[in-house]
């Protein structure tokens, strides 16, 4: 590798390497229990802004974000718990504000489609390997019967 | 001929429901409040902050709210619309001024007509998040019993004031005229 695309390649690596983290703009202040902390940035990222609809509000800067945060912080230092605040916002919102929807009689479809995708498709899969497997099989037995069928 | 009907009856499903979501608004949530008891609220009045509008007092008559701020185009737009129906004297329509800044909104309001009977101002957002608002304009029919019968995204037009809310706002009120 050349010299100039030795330092490319470095500051691609970097770039990737540094760009990773993304810096969410949290106005709230941190609390000084970690793990009073740690739930806030948990539910923060389990919520989703309704208004930039594919963001949580912990990465959003909508005013609503915002509002969010605020209400979610206020409510762990009343000392909610997670499935209370949940709650709140399901109550405000709809399924569509959690990230993770509950498995309800609505939802279940959008929770069984991935595995049942994926079983239609590995039983279609096993159909078609059988398949190419018997016509491989029919191919070589005629094969070997090509020399010997000519003979009596 | 399965291997022809099975794929074939696949694709026309799913060309079916991608056909229905093309009418379909992505983005547009439902409002779990509707046949729920509206949320509270006392909040101080736009013209003169100490004197508060407080929803319990609209209880007994059907009435609409209406989440505007000036800094949302989308309310300048329904504006004249809101104007005109609030002159039809149908029901009384409830400003709530949401994360605005009072003397812009009263301008406003000098400026484009005045179609609410009070307007309650919502600086910190709360009572907003309470009533599921996630996007200016948002407009909210609320029946006698203190009940949200309808919600209504994106600008006021007559078109949905005639079709979704005057029906509903007058069975609302034949429903209460039955009752003695």
């Amino acid at each position: 590798m050349s010299p100039a695309n030795f330092v490319r390649a470095a500051l691609v690596a970097a770039g990737i390497a540094l760009g990773g983290a993304a810096l969410a703009i949290d106005t709230e202040r941190d609390f000084a229990d970690p793990a009073l902390q740690a739930r806030y940035e948990g539910i923060t990222r389990e919520l989703r802004c309704l208004v930039c609809q594919n963001e949580t509000i912990a990465d959003s800067n909508a005013s609503l974000a915002v509002d969010l945060r605020r209400e979610v912080h206020q409510m762990i230092a009343e000392g909610k718990t997670d499935q209370e605040i949940k709650d709140f916002m399901l109550a405000r919102y709809g399924d569509f504000v959690l990230y993770k929807p509950r498995v309800t009689g609505k939802t279940l479809v959008l929770w069984a489609a991935p595995a049942l995708l994926l079983l239609f498709g590995v039983l279609a899969a096993v159909r078609f390997i059988r398949q190419r497997a018997r016509e491989a099989d029919i191919a070589t037995d005629t094969d070997q019967a090509g020399p010997e069928a000519g003979q009596s | 001929m399965w291997k022809f009907v099975v794929p074939f009856a696949i694709f026309t499903a799913l060309g079916a429901f991608l056909f229905v979501g093309l009418y379909r608004d992505p983005s547009y949530v439902p409002s779990p409040l509707i046949g729920r008891p509206a949320p509270e609220f006392a909040l101080p009045s736009l013209q003169d902050p100490s004197y508060p509008v407080a929803s319990k007092e609209l209880l007994g008559k059907a009435w609409v709210l209406n989440v505007w701020g000036t800094w949302c185009g989308g309310c300048r737009e329904e504006h004249g619309t809101l104007v005109a129906i609030s002159q039809q004297k149908v029901v009384p329509i409830i400003g709530l001024n949401w994360k605005d800044d009072n003397a812009a909104a009263q301008e406003w309001l000098r400026q484009l007509g005045n179609p609410y009977s009070a307007v309650a101002t919502d600086h910190e957002g709360r009572t907003a998040i309470d009533w599921g608002v996630y996007g200016a304009p948002e407009t909210f029919l609320i029946g006698p019993d203190g009940k949200v019968l309808y919600k209504h995204i994106a600008p006021m037009t007559f078109d949905v004031w005639n079709k979704e809310f005057l029906p509903r706002i007058q069975a609302a009120q034949s429903a209460q005229g039955t009752q003695s």
